[in-house]
């Protein structure tokens, strides 16, 4: 069988696989979007909530709304698709095969190979909820899918774990289509998703968010006939005595999203633990050459705008790689400093200091006023003041160039420190 | 005293950054006092929220004979916040046909709120 031949294919046609594809269209390569379900857009068909586009249209859309805007400018410039395709496989030689209905077993040959398949989302399982097993446990992100697309309300009074901001848009929509949401418990002693989603999603509705909680047991054999949750000390204990039981037939658990690397994994891709997504250098480039990585398959991003922005980049970039190769230079490694959980790129060209470069973060920690500073062997070369540094929201900090940088680099350290208090520091 | 309106009082929660202001807004014969806001732009969010909550309503309509069973609609213009449920109720009774595309006007001057409810992507028929 022979395979297919592309300059670019881009595996996933959520909102970061679209923007890559666009961008590399329009850098003139030939591009093929393998798309496992029957239509492109990713999970944004069923993110109807508006909030989407602030940056990058300059209004504000819902999920559908901001897909539809992408998948149009796709069928303009009549970029090949392969829907209901699942890719099984990526060699290290940038052979894909994937499989659908129709055609059966597919090969596809790349020159260069955009990873877009997103992520998934944590389960009760991956946080090990005690109790029975009956129906009515549900990630927010499914019961989304059910509400919204399918048409299926999954229960008719909810107990939802985790406060991020699917589980509290999820509160307001079960709200609106008449279910009773007793509670958000969140184990952390701050909310975890955006003040405009506790104010809109859940005291608009009189909905309680209960902090420093968790589930500890859910009641129910066949089906969920409650829960009972418990206050955690600092190390996410339950304290004894401080149970409480809520009357409910279903639990939603909103505890976070993986990013899907499965396929990265075949590919000899090298994956960072902290982000779970690809170690890439400041070009999105993973550890194999022409391979580029971006969306939530790279890193969890709070907003679908700065997904689709990576999209753009990594399908700008990847055209470059086709019509003139990326110069391979000296790699420095960028390591997470004190308070920073994680930084990406993680590995930067060495050539690359004398343009800007942008680093995505998020801090472990929540602190105000603080500076992200950055130190080149030791040295603080930058700085920058924020007035918060959130673990919810990603902190984006674009390097300046540097100049009259004389010793060789060795490493690339960042950390979030607390802004001294009086005096500015020189610096 | 007796045409002087009781002070009316509110805790208002600003959205404007990652602060969170907590803000207690009272109204007392017409003007008002804050408390709590750390920036300008808090007054003027409280001050709207408090005299007038509106919200950009987000749900679903279903569809006969579409590709998928429901379609995502959106309120053109953000309605006023008490009367969500009313409009819910109303979107609940309806069925349209497919196709329908993005941008198109479902419900025209929904309960005569001034506001429309529009399609929030295309959906094709079945077959």
């Amino acid at each position: 069988m022979n395979p297919l031949n592309v300059d670019i294919a881009v595996i996933g046609g959520g909102p970061a696989g679209l923007a890559a594809a666009v961008a590399a269209k329009e850098k003139g390569t030939s591009v093929l979007i393998i798309e496992r379900d029957f239509e492109l857009g990713g999970i944004l068909p069923q993110c109807i909530h508006n909030g989407f586009g602030l940056h990058i249209f300059d209004e504000e859309l819902t999920g559908p709304e901001f897909a539809q805007r992408y998948i149009n400018h796709v069928e303009e410039l009549q970029i090949p698709t392969k829907l209901n395709t699942m890719v099984l496989d990526i060699s290290p030689d940038k052979e894909i095969t994937a499989v659908n209905k129709t055609e059966g077993i597919l090969r596809i040959k790349a020159t260069a190979i955009i990873l877009a398949m997103g992520c998934r989302e944590r389960t009760r399982h991956n946080i090990l909820v005690p109790g029975s097993r009956p129906a009515g446990i549900y990630p927010a992100g499914l019961a989304q899918r059910l509400v919204n697309i399918e048409g299926y309300m999954p229960g008719k009074h909810f107990v939802i774990l985790g406060s991020g901001d699917i589980g509290m848009i999820m509160a307001r929509r079960l709200t609106l289509e008449g279910a009773k949401v007793e509670a958000v418990v969140e184990v952390l002693p701050y909310p975890s998703g955006l003040i405009r989603n506790q104010v809109q999603c859940l005291r608009d509705f009189g909905i309680p968010l209960i902090l420093e909680h968790t589930v500890t047991h859910v009641h129910g054999q066949n089906r969920v006939e409650g829960v009972t949750i418990a206050k955690v000390d600092q190390k996410w204990r339950p304290i004894p005595g401080t149970e409480k039981f809520f009357k409910c037939d279903t639990l939603l658990v909103s505890v976070g999203l993986i990013p899907e690397n499965e396929l990265s994994r075949s590919a000899g891709v090298a994956l960072d633990p902290r982000t779970r997504g690809p170690v890439v250098t400041n070009y999105l480039e993973t550890n194999v050459p022409g391979i580029f990585a971006c969306g939530n398959v790279l890193q969890v991003h709070d907003l679908v705008d700065n997904v689709a922005a990576e999209g753009t980049r990594a399908g700008e970039i990847a055209a470059n790689y086709i019509t003139k190769k990326i110069e391979e230079v000296r790699r420095i490694n960028s390591i997470p400093g004190e308070n920073v959980g994680y930084i990406v790129p993680q590995v930067i060209s060495s050539a690359a200091f004398s343009s800007e470069i942008t680093f995505f973060m998020r801090s472990k920690q929540p602190q105000k006023n603080v500076y992200v500073e950055f130190l080149i062997n030791g040295n603080r070369i930058y700085r920058k003041f924020s007035r918060f540094a959130l673990p919810s929201e990603m902190i984006k900090i674009v390097l300046p160039p540097l100049k009259g940088l004389t010793q060789e680099i060795s490493d690339l350290t960042v950390n979030i420190i607390p802004k001294p208090k009086g005096g500015e520091q020189s610096g | 005293m007796s045409n002087l309106a009781e002070p009316e009082k509110k805790i208002i929660v600003c959205i404007g950054c990652p602060n969170g202001c907590e803000i207690e807004i009272t109204k007392t014969d017409g003007t008002f006092t804050l408390e709590g806001n750390e920036c300008k732009k808090g007054e003027e969010y409280a001050i709207e929220e408090f005299s007038n909550p509106k919200r950009i309503l987000t749900t679903t309509i279903q569809v006969k004979n579409g590709i998928l069973p429901l379609i995502p609609v959106r309120s053109d213009k953000p309605l006023p916040k008490g009367k969500l449920f009313d409009c819910m109720q109303y979107l609940s009774a309806l069925k349209i046909d497919a196709p329908l595309k993005m941008g198109q006007i479902l419900v025209e001057n929904i309960l005569d709120l001034g506001v429309n409810i529009i399609a929030s992507r295309n959906l094709d028929p079945n077959q």
